[in-house]
């Protein structure tokens, strides 16, 4: 299979045409994981693009995103394929008297009744897609192992069918809040990327292309604003969609600069503790 | 190629990456596919198949810089002058100098006085410009740190020495002068903060630059084997709370942090699951519903195990001091998994500080508050377990009930006091649980004055404790 990308610089470049703006470590990531075939594990804070990463790439690519969300008690049936027992059993009722038992026997083991989830999905489809795991960390490690042989193998097997293999490798991410330590095995078969706060220049160019109306000065400073209070020692550091949800706050105030009043004023848009907005109120000098 | 990739990954594995065999297979699929003269994606695919564990990724970095550092052309080592590369370096400093003090005209930068050098510093820094803070940096080194080639010192002191002479410190109180002035006037406390805020972070990252210059100069001198093995430091979760350096502290905490979070879902989770309790009538007639009233699929109620109660008794005088932090810091970010906890510290006085966790929601505040507040000194402020048990049996023996689990901390160096083991004796009769962590390497357990042995016999269990991974395992086992 043609691989998707060229080079670094074209992921790269393609993410910024959707809007997303890579550094090297993400965009050379994305483009190793087209090269070898493999799943990317991305980890790092809440509110770092990681989902966004995948449905940028889906977007770039003019893949169809597929997307499992993970939490606890997900099962087979919900993440890989389930049999249509209802269909089933109506199928078995209709034609009582007609057919011999293995016909139906056969019959009812077939793709009609087959509901495919996500991963079956993802596996079956014949256009290009993205699958992407959402916070896979809130399965529990049992749970894990239902991913291992799609991910290694792209193939799922089914008993009453034998094993039904990927036509196209797709691009799979997976994420995950670092809430528990994943499996070795699991990580293993994924390539890491880690997606950290960006550097104070990244994410003043994520502020300036993300929010419509505002000024350079603007980002220039909430940028710098940013980087400070996140040195703080805070119970939640603020997350880039924060921060762009405060520039967002700021250009509707119709602000081209900020001063500390107003800082202050709005900082409950970035933290969400009394404590930490307190406590960088006080080390901001803006009290 | 091979053979230095193969030596990289067993320096990893050296300095205790876990590197599986497919994962060095996929490194080396991976760079096949990265042009190699790009050092960054070269260091990108690397990582994306060796380092599963951000907290890991440091360890990574350095042994890469060592083992790569001298390979590509704009890293090589140059001797100051007669090479292309410091010439181009020496143009952009002079344009800088005309910009700014205007005093151009020194004719390579091995002629520039040290006060001329310190000022093309601080343009550099200024303005940002990070090729001339590199090529500021090899400058400083190689005038500064007096490096001999042979000499066996390692590379803080050639770090040391460099930034000695350079006195980042006032650079940075020069420079914040300069902005000043540059606004004419008074900056507001905001925009000095952030001023303050951008200027620190350039010039660590010029510290940097110096830094990675004396590797890669200790690495060329010694060969890249040696070096690893000099720089090679515990993972965040090995290091000794008893001998910490300051920097590793601060990386303790941070690694705390996520730490705290993980557990807390572990400890939930297994609090959750596990076995089955009594049926649930009311949802298995809930989903009966599904299948025309026939309970097909019957529910059952999941036992909610009591959280346990929790007494911490912790020595915080001044070598194990660390731990107990450490300890505390830990229990109480948990504290939500215990249905109460209470803090006593001792010295040779015993002082409770539960209040102290209470009126603040910020547990480094707490902690900063106690080592400042609590009374913890009764006559000469060395540990006395014996007397500060012996308090505490008096004073609060009687609220220890059935439910509540004591955690002594502490490594038991009682400087020849009486030992009072008898209150522990009787407080393992009223408690559940009683447990004593140890910061010490157990080989050095009941050697001189230390008697944990004589506390340990009474207790349900003493538990060496060394690093983040042994209290980790440890806070699990208790909850």
């Amino acid at each position: 299979m043609a691989p998707r990308f060229e080079s670094v610089q074209q992921v790269r470049d393609g993410l910024k045409a959707v809007n997303y703006l890579a550094d090297d470590g993400i965009a050379g990531v994305a483009f190793l994981a087209d090269r070898l075939g493999k799943p990317i594990l991305v980890e790092g804070p809440a509110g770092t693009g990681k989902t966004q990463l995948a449905k940028s790439i889906a977007e770039m690519t003019g893949a169809r995103l597929i997307r499992l969300q993970c939490y606890e008690g997900l099962d087979e049936s919900k993440a890989l394929y389930e049999w249509n027992y209802k269909k089933q059993l109506l199928r078995i009722q209709a034609d009582k008297n007609s057919d011999s038992w293995s016909d139906v026997h056969d019959d009812i083991f077939g793709d009609e009744f087959l509901l495919t989830r996500p991963l079956l999905e993802a596996i079956t489809a014949e256009e290009p897609v993205v699958l992407l795991i959402d916070e896979v960390d809130r399965v529990e490690v049992e749970t894990e192992a239902l991913l291992l042989e799609i991910l290694s193998e792209y193939q799922v097997s089914i008993p009453e069918l034998g094993t039904i293999t990927a036509k196209q490798i797709p691009m799979v991410f997976l994420t995950s809040n670092n809430t528990r330590e994943l499996s070795e095995a699991l990580k293993r078969r994924c390539l890491f990327l880690h997606v950290d706060y960006p550097q104070m220049d990244r994410e003043k160019e994520i502020v300036l292309t993300k929010v419509e109306g505002i000024t350079e000065m603007l980002a220039d400073q909430i940028a710098r604003i940013v980087r400070s209070i996140r040195q703080l020692d805070l119970k939640k550091a603020p997350s880039v969609s924060e921060t762009l949800d405060w520039a967002r706050t700021l250009v509707l105030l119709g602000l081209e600069t900020i001063d500390a009043e107003q800082a202050k004023e709005t900082l409950h848009v970035l933290l969400k503790y009394q404590t930490d907005i307190a406590k960088a109120a006080k080390e901001l000098s803006i009290d | 190629m091979l053979d230095l990739l193969s030596g990289f990954i067993v320096e990893l594995r050296n300095a205790g990456l876990p590197v599986s065999l497919t994962e060095n297979l996929d490194a080396m699929t991976a760079i096949s596919h990265i042009p190699l003269e790009d050092r960054e994606a070269f260091k990108y695919a690397l990582g994306a198949t060796l380092v599963k564990n951000h907290a890991h990724w440091r360890s990574f970095e350095t042994v890469f810089e060592v083992y790569f550092s001298l390979r590509g052309p704009e890293y090589s080592i140059t001797d100051g002058d007669g090479d292309g590369s410091i010439d181009d370096f020496l143009r952009q400093m002079q344009d800088a100098q005309m910009k700014g003090e205007g005093n151009g005209g020194a004719g390579g930068m091995d002629q520039l006085t040290p006060e001329e050098l310190m000022n093309i510093l601080m343009n550099a820094l200024m303005n940002g410009d990070q090729a001339m803070m590199r090529a500021l940096a090899r400058q400083a080194v190689q005038r500064f740190a007096g490096m001999e080639p042979g000499r066996p010192v390692g590379g803080t002191y050639y770090l040391y020495r460099t930034l000695r002479n350079l006195d980042l410190d006032g650079m940075s109180e020069k420079m914040m002068e300069a902005s000043r002035q540059e606004v004419g006037g008074e900056l507001t406390k905001l925009e000095e903060r952030l001023e303050r805020d951008e200027y620190n972070h350039r010039i660590e990252q010029f510290k940097q630059e110096v830094e990675a210059e004396i590797r890669r100069r200790l690495v060329a001198d010694r060969g890249a084997e040696a070096m690893a093995k000099t720089l090679r430091k515990p993972l965040p979760e090995d290091v000794e709370f008893m001998h910490a350096s300051r920097d590793e502290m601060q990386n303790l905490k941070k690694a705390l942090q996520p730490l705290t979070r993980k557990l807390a879902a572990k400890l939930a989770r297994k609090r959750r699951h596990g076995r089955k309790g009594p049926l649930d009538f009311r949802n298995t007639v809930r989903h009966s519903l599904a299948y025309g009233g026939v309970p097909a699929e019957p529910k059952f109620k999941y036992p909610r195990p009591a959280k346990p109660e929790l007494i911490v008794v912790a020595d915080i005088s001044g070598s194990v001091a660390a731990f107990a932090r450490f300890t505390l810091m830990l229990v109480y970010a948990l504290s939500n998994q215990f249905s109460k906890v209470r803090a006593f510290v001792f010295i040779d006085g015993i002082d409770e500080v539960t209040d102290y966790f209470k009126k603040t929601e910020d547990v480094s505040e707490a902690i900063q508050r106690i080592n400042t507040e609590a009374d913890v000194i009764w006559v000469d402020g060395h540990s006395d377990y014996g007397h500060a048990f012996e308090v505490f049996w008096d004073k609060w023996g009687t609220e220890i009930n059935p439910k509540s689990s004591v955690i002594l901390l502490g490594d038991a160096r009682n400087n020849y006091h009486a030992s009072q083991a008898w209150v522990i004796k009787e407080m393992k009769q009223k408690a559940r649980k009683v447990y004593w962590l140890n910061p010490e390497p157990r080989s050095y357990w009941n050697t001189g004055d230390s008697i944990v042995g004589e506390y340990g016999v009474h207790t349900d269990g003493v538990f060496e404790c060394r690093n983040l991974r042994q209290l980790e395992a440890f806070v699990e086992k208790l909850a």
